[in-house]
């Protein structure tokens, strides 16, 4: 069977989540069923092809929420209802949700793969630490829905946004550490800004904590064998996009210090 | 019986296995081939490399078919003198090393070789046929005085072997490789991908950013071992077959058409990189029932019928 190849399918409906960051809602079986934090190749047909996370799965859908950056996202963000893109995926690993006292810290876009990590660690997790970051309040996106979410378990939510609109005024790695302090974790689940999951990373580390943070790099195949979204000997795509606290480890020297651009060439953050 | 003999040399480049990771496939860093030589390759080669950077073509650059992938990455590449500060700073002494490089004239291999050549590569390939680059490959691989050039100044500059990796989309590929030997080729790669396309029906659109791409896979498997047996029967330098092998039973197929060591791809995305393992067992099993000492006896096997 060929599997590796765009399935054409509509947009059913589009969700304003900020001025600059849409949801989009489509009707695909494999999708609906992905695992949290997998991730699918999504043709916009004539301009480009560009992985994004599944950030929505119910009953036989599925969403992606995108923020328009380039011409790719924003020709996905312009997108009506109606309008065909082309599917590829679930691809790549997925969170593992514990049982047990969780936190999780998410920035901008980055939420996107964390929403439905969300929704079955409700249902698992003993507690939930939510920690979302922003520069700004404006850039904010699902807050309802995470509270929502979090209204059904043990939770905690901290706000941070750069500019002290929204929240504590810092960045959302300066609110983690009195929160380490204070409890003990067993797992943290992040996903944003590499430099923010990589100051995460390192102070679990201290803390002797497990990670699990997805990961980004330039795709071009989704499937493990072109080799752009490498990182130490792993591809995101494949080996990836989520990176445990053994892998990460293995992953240190490039890990937050450089990607690669499209011609392969490395690039410092 | 003792256990058979993989190994295989070629223009004096020795390699355990006759087993090699074709270019382009996750040749981008050091430490992607290591692990591809770790996981039993016997040689690695990595993605063509060019003169200047080029980030390629936009996706989508890869689009299955039925029994293989159509891509055209578009030689996406971070130039020679980037690539040769990343290969400076990696240990790469045990590492069976060889560099795939395209260009669009001869004084650019040629200028790409003076720059690595003092590093521990073990050979070049010359990728004189990508199918879906302008200017590039099948442009030079398609037209004998250019081969002619290229590989006789290329040769000048360095005292590796040099492989040329030919195309099938020629008129007459046994011509084309008898130019490539007499221009000092070491051996010949047969074969790169084959000029195809894909179209979505949906949306009317060819699906490939580029609309036309290289076909891989075992589709085009047949294609490559009749292009590997019409050349080993013209040519007197060594072959490495490439197309579509996927099982050990293929690599035997080369073998018998005139190969003596094989390249694998696509067959990565099919199996993983056990792929190698599982070959290699394969053909060391085969080797003993028919009672064959070394995987070189049984090159160009079917030249006798």
């Amino acid at each position: 069977m060929v599997s590796n190849r765009p399935r054409i399918t509509r947009v059913l409906d589009v969700i304003e989540e900020s001025s600059t960051v849409r949801s989009l809602l489509f009707k695909d079986k494999l999708c609906s069923k992905a695992k949290p934090g997998q991730f699918i190749m999504v043709w916009i047909p004539g301009v480009d092809e560009i992985p994004m996370s599944i950030s929505i799965m119910r009953d036989d859908q599925a969403g992606l929420t995108v923020r328009k950056v380039g011409e790719a996202s924003t020709a996905l963000f312009n997108m009506k209802v109606g309008s065909m893109i082309g599917i590829r995926g679930p691809y790549g690993n997925s969170f593992n949700p514990i049982i047990g006292k969780v936190m999780i810290v998410g920035a901008g876009t980055g939420l996107a793969p964390l929403m439905p990590l969300l929704e079955i660690l409700t249902n698992k997790s003993a507690s939930i630490d939510m920690i979302v970051g922003g520069k700004t309040m404006e850039e904010f996106i699902f807050m309802d829905k995470i509270k929502e979410i979090l209204s059904k378990t043990e939770s905690k939510i901290v706000v941070t946004t750069e500019d002290g609109s929204y929240g504590i005024k810092g960045l959302v790695t300066d609110a983690i550490l009195p929160i380490l302090k204070k409890k003990r974790f067993d797992m943290i689940y992040t996903c944003g800004p590499e430099l923010m999951m990589k100051k995460v990373f390192e102070m679990a580390q201290e803390f002797n904590l497990p990670v699990q943070a997805s990961l980004e790099r330039v795709m071009k195949c989704g499937i493990g064998i072109c080799g752009s979204c490498c990182i130490g000997k792993y591809n995101v795509c494949k080996d990836g996009p989520v990176f445990d606290s053994s892998k990460l480890k293995e992953v240190k020297d490039e890990f937050g210090l450089f990607r690669r651009d499209h011609s392969g060439k490395r690039v410092i953050f | 019986m003792q256990e058979p003999d993989l190994s295989v040399e070629i223009a004096g480049f020795k390699m355990k296995n006759p087993l090699m990771l074709a270019s382009g496939i996750l040749g981008i860093s050091i430490a992607s081939l290591r692990k591809v030589f770790e996981a039993g390759a016997g040689a690695v080669i990595t993605k063509s490399i060019g003169y200047k950077a080029r980030v390629g073509y936009d996706n989508p650059t890869l689009v299955e078919v039925h029994g293989g992938y159509l891509n055209a990455i578009g030689l996406s590449n971070p130039g020679v003198k980037e690539f040769y500060d990343e290969l400076s700073n990696s240990k790469i002494d045990d590492l069976p090393l060889v560099v795939s490089l395209f260009g669009a004239k001869p004084s650019e291999f040629k200028e790409m070789v003076s720059i690595l050549d003092e590093l521990n590569i073990r050979a070049y390939e010359l990728n004189l046929s990508c199918p879906h680059v302008k200017g590039f490959g099948i442009e030079v691989g398609q037209d004998p005085k250019a081969i002619r050039e290229v590989v006789k100044s290329t040769k000048e500059e360095t005292k590796k072997p040099l492989f040329v990796k030919l195309s099938p989309n020629v008129s007459d590929i046994v011509k084309i490789a008898k130019v490539a030997e007499n221009s000092g080729a070491d051996a010949l790669t047969i074969m790169n991908t084959v000029r195809a396309m894909s179209i979505d029906i949906e949306t009317f659109r060819p699906i490939l950013a580029n609309k036309i791409g290289g076909l891989s896979g075992p589709v085009i498997k047949p294609i490559a071992v009749r292009c590997v047996y019409e050349v080993s029967r013209s040519v007197r330098i060594p072959i490495i077959g490439c197309g579509g092998i996927t099982s050990w039973q293929d690599a035997i197929e080369f073998f018998l058409a005139g190969a003596r060591a094989v390249q694998i791809g696509t067959a990565i995305a099919y199996e993983g990189l056990n792929v190698f393992e599982k070959i290699k067992k394969g053909i060391r099993d085969y080797l003993i029932m028919k009672e064959k000492e070394s995987v070189r006896d049984i090159v160009g096997l079917s030249h006798g019928f």
